[in-house]
């Protein structure tokens, strides 16, 4: 494709967009409309490659839209972090699609074009986000991604979908309304500018604004799920294993850490954050959350329920990586997006895959389906090792720099709970496969059991792979990560 | 033919009510209606148009020089209004051809339109005049024909709606009319401008005082100002559904027209300020107004009134946008005017839709009905969202330059509270959502369809208004902040 950058960056967000017609026009063929699905994955991939090649080589890509106000334009701009977050969510939804299309027909859910018609109109806002050159552009696309994914939410339809569905977009709405907007709006007047800038927004003169601004950003990003904004996450696993996987493991909650690492280094940037009397009892606070949330993991019985903690607990860590202020801190934060997306979506495949091929959604009922599900749970270890941050796996890396983040910045308990982090998570994500191949000998073993449809179990040993491969080649992450400070 | 703009605006329309009747069917005075609507439209589009390149136009009705005759006076903040107010109502004649002919009997039907027009004609007069009196005749026409609109209505608690609404506007009118005498006894003249000049040279004294007190009071009961908004929910529950769309989307904003005209031209808002702390008494109204009326509609049952009480509600933050008394604040109340006459619109036009179809506007006897309306549900979930504030649609950037005026001027408080009252508003439209789209159907439903187009059409062009206007605020944005400066700029007070 000969496209100049500028439309390349456009069409990223729009090629979703374009696709939803597609889908809902083609909706009565469910082959046609999955290769439209297909097709407009593929082309995203395309896109955003050739845009981190540009990236790569130190090209400057930026799009400027209407005006919407007098002075604030919906513009977009292509910084290192908004590539990293473009890469990782274009790579994945290719690989849901594929996996949503053995998953939705396995599980013969109902109104299946609405669920890719969503889902597409969703990945178009991640786009949004990971591209937009200032809060306001931000701030529309992270509302748009909130309304899109209700419908995938309340996918079933159900009593306890509804509930699910108003705590999600209860606290999403309450907290980006109440908070973010406001956030914004006080930027707005006392910096007269919502741009994305090196270095930040915010001079001597309006450092007490800037601290009582922090605040309203950490708690209006909702979906970065620090505590006690983090209820949504758990209600929003009534939606089907799909959604889960890409969206509240990768789409919805990296959007929320990414715009948290976003704001961190461009409005406030680092040197005006170490500064402020209230980084520190926030960065706290995401400590206090990654513990808490890893313990109420372990109670969990639920598969869904447990992964949806855990990942509220990883959440965490990338606030970490951002409130520590620190270079290495905010390296391993951007590194963590892509890690923890390619461990988790493989979680979340493998228990999307456990219950289309075996209908079991409790823990205790997945003993001794090691033999029947072989390559279900041997991608399960893989991806609980990277989610634990072992070797071989991509996880590795993000765990290392937040660490060496944390040393910088010479905050042990950090430290401490990184490490403590850690083991909790071997205790409650290890068992799982381990009891799966090894289980006690009074259990009766499942029967007539297979693996999961062809598609889902392709996509789920390609993140499985992912976890893999990215440990060993992780320079361009690294690269990019390491780009965003320079 | 174009310096006759300003009195054609309102005489097209005045014809046109009586020359309805005229028609042996309905259907023709319904399409008769429309045309003159239409007219009236594209004289405002013109007078709109010259007002941006001329400045203020003047207009001597009958020939007779200002102070003696009558004067019609456009300026930005009316040629703004005209426009919405014309369009509006022709939007909303678009849909009635239809509801009409389903929800009023056959013999009622030209009153209905003759009727509307007149309730028009009062309102483009109100907003075209520069006459003090003349607005009270103007208000007086729109009134009645409001009334009659309302009665109209086939259930029979319209006419009990309809004579609660007579009582309390006629008071309304009554102090209005008492406010207008006193200041001619003072002043000698009833045109506004000329009354702006002579009234500081009497304006120590009482008789002055209690003109203005008369006359504040009467327009915040037209423009149902909590707690003077007891009339407006059965108003609107039970009139014709047509009649509900045009008088949410337009009649508070006239009467909220007339307050702003009074404080600021007429009286000034240094004399205002000077006598009664009117900022404080509209912040806390406002206020109480947004939340109280917000936590009503929370819990109807009716849709119609649940929008109804959203109304009460939004009024008070374009009161509010008045209490904070800075240009901005003023710029923030004219935007909200247009932007919510939008919503409003569509929901209630949608609404409309519903009745035509189920015959009902309870909330439970909507339940299941997003899978046989998807477009009419879809515009209401737009409205809906709009009402709340999210981006992209007009009601974000309303809310938008009320906080950010909001700010400006210090009141970090009262910032939040806002925010918080919009979050009510999710809680409302979320209750709306549900049922239509979770709940299963409780009524016989199969039979019913989407609307018919014509009733569609006119409820997306609203939507999408809606969503346009949300995006380019070119035209809300620059001609409310034209207005304000010039409100503001003309008699003085500190921006």
């Amino acid at each position: 494709m000969n496209l100049a950058p500028e439309q390349m960056l456009l069409s990223a967000i729009l090629i979703p967009a374009l696709a939803v017609f597609g889908i809902i026009l083609t909706g009565r063929w469910a082959n046609i409309r999955e290769l439209v699905s297909i097709m407009a994955g593929l082309i995203l991939i395309n896109l955003v490659t050739g845009l981190y090649q540009i990236v790569a080589d130190g090209g400057l890509i930026a799009y400027q839209g209407p005006e919407l106000f007098s002075g604030l334009t919906i513009a977009f701009a292509i910084e290192p972090l908004g590539m990293l977050f473009a890469l990782v969510a274009g790579y994945l939804w290719l690989v849901t699609t594929v996996y949503s299309i053995g998953y939705m027909r396995g599980h013969k859910e109902e109104k299946q074009t609405r669920f890719f018609a969503c889902f597409a109109v969703a990945i178009s806002s991640v786009m949004g986000i990971a591209f937009s050159a200032n809060l306001l552009t931000l701030f529309i696309f992270y509302e748009i991604l909130t309304l899109s994914t209700y419908p995938l939410v309340t996918h079933s339809g159900t009593i306890k979908a509804k509930l699910g569905g108003r705590v999600y977009l209860g606290v999403l709405l309450t907290t980006s309304i109440l908070f973010l907007l406001l956030a914004i709006i006080g930027t707005w007047f006392v910096t007269g500018s919502l741009d994305f800038r090196d270095g930040g927004l915010f001079d001597s003169s309006t450092l007490g604004a800037a601290a009582v601004l922090l605040p309203l950003y950490i708690f209006g990003i909702g979906k970065a799920a620090i505590m006690p904004f983090h209820r949504w996450l758990p209600a929003a696993m009534v939606a089907p294993t799909p959604v889960s996987a890409l969206l509240h493991a990768v789409a919805v909650v990296k959007a929320g850490v990414f715009s948290v690492l976003k704001i961190c280094v461009y409005v406030f940037g680092l040197d005006t954050l170490r500064q402020l009397p209230t980084t520190d009892y926030l960065l706290y606070l995401a400590a206090v959350t990654v513990l808490l949330a890893s313990i109420v993991a372990m109670r969990q019985d639920n598969l869904k329920a447990r992964l949806a903690y855990s990942t509220v607990s990883q959440l965490s860590y990338i606030t970490i990586g951002a409130l520590l202020a620190t270079s290495a801190g905010v390296v391993g934060g951007a590194m963590h997006i892509a890690m923890h997306a390619f461990g988790k979506i493989t979680l979340f495949f493998c228990a999307g895959a456990i219950m289309v091929a075996a209908h079991k959604t409790e823990i205790s009922q997945m003993r001794g389906l090691g033999r029947q599900m072989p390559i279900t749970m041997i991608a399960f270890f893989i991806g609980s090792l990277s989610i634990i941050g072992l070797p071989p796996t991509g996880g590795t890396w993000g765990k290392w720099f937040l660490m060496i983040g944390a040393l910088d910045a010479g905050q042990g308990v950090i430290m401490a709970v990184l490490m403590i982090s850690s083991l909790l998570n071997i205790a409650y994500l290890l068992p799982i496969p381990i009891r799966a191949f090894y289980p006690n000998d009074d259990v009766e073993r499942p029967t007539g059991i297979k693996e999961a449809p062809l598609p889902s179990l392709v996509a789920l040993s390609v993140t499985a792979a992912g976890c893999i491969v990215l440990f060993f080649f992780t320079g361009p992450l690294y690269e990019l990560a390491l780009a965003i400070l320079s | 033919m174009i310096t006759h703009y300003p009195v054609l605006q309102v005489i097209i329309p005045l014809i046109g009510a009586p020359l309805c009747l005229l028609f042996p069917v309905p259907r023709l005075a319904g399409l008769f209606a429309l045309l003159v609507s239409s007219l009236a439209f594209l004289v405002s589009c013109g007078l709109l148009q010259q007002v941006m390149v001329h400045g203020t136009l003047v207009y001597a009705l009958g020939g007779w020089a200002a102070p003696w005759g009558i004067e019609y006076r456009i300026d930005y903040l009316n040629s703004y209004l005209l426009l919405l107010v014309s369009s509006m109502s022709t939007v909303v004649l678009i849909a009635a051809q239809s509801s009409i002919r389903r929800e009023l009997p056959q013999n009622r039907q030209t009153y209905f339109y003759t009727a509307y027009l007149l309730c028009l004609t009062g309102l483009l007069g109100i907003l075209a005049t520069g006459d003090a009196f003349n607005v009270f005749v103007f208000l007086e026409i729109s009134s009645l024909s409001s009334y009659t609109l309302i009665a109209l209505g086939t259930d029979r608690r319209a006419l009990t709606a309809s004579y609660q609404y007579l009582i309390m506007g006629t008071i309304g009118a009554t102090f209005i009319i008492i406010g207008v005498g006193l200041m001619y006894m003072m002043t000698g003249t009833l045109n506004m401008n000329d009354l702006a000049e002579r009234l500081p040279e009497v304006n120590h004294s009482r008789t002055v005082l209690s003109a203005f007190g008369f006359f504040i009071v009467g327009v915040c009961l037209k423009l149902a100002l909590f707690p003077l908004h007891l009339w407006l929910p059965n108003a609107y529950a039970f009139a014709p559904s047509i009649a509900t769309a045009f008088l949410a989307a337009t009649a508070t904003k006239v009467a909220v027209y007339v307050l702003i005209r009074y404080v600021f031209t007429v009286f000034g808002i240094e004399y205002v300020e000077s006598v009664l702390p009117l900022q404080e008494i509209f912040l806390v109204l406002g206020l109480v107004g947004i939340f109280a009326a917000s936590v009503s509609a929370i819990y109807q049952l009716n849709i119609k009134r649940l929008f109804a009480y959203s109304s009460v509600a939004q009024i008070g933050y374009m009161i509010l946008g008045l209490a904070i008394g800075t240009q901005l604040g003023l710029a923030a109340t004219l935007l909200h005017m247009f932007n919510h006459a939008l919503m409003k619109g569509a929901l209630f036009l949608a609404i409309g839709s519903v009745v035509y179809r189920i015959n009902s506007s309870q909330l439970n006897h909507m339940a299941g009905l997003g899978r046989k309306m998807p477009w009419t549900m879809a515009a209401i979930v737009i409205g809906g969202l709009s009402l709340v504030g999210v981006p992209l649609t007009v009601g974000f950037v309303s809310k938008w330059y009320l906080v950010l005026a909001l700010l400006e001027k210090g009141w970090w408080l009262v910032t939040v509270l806002v925010l918080i009252s919009s979050l009510l508003a999710l809680i409302y439209v979320w209750r709306i959502i549900e049922w239509v789209y979770f709940t299963p159907a409780r009524i016989h439903l199969s039979e019913v369809r989407e609307a018919p187009l014509s009733q569609l059409v006119p409820v997306w062009i609203l939507v999408i208004a809606n969503i346009y206007f949300g995006l380019d605020t070119s035209l809300t944005v620059g001609v409310s902040k034209l207005a304000a400066q010039s409100l503001f700029g003309l008699f003085g007070a500190a921006p």
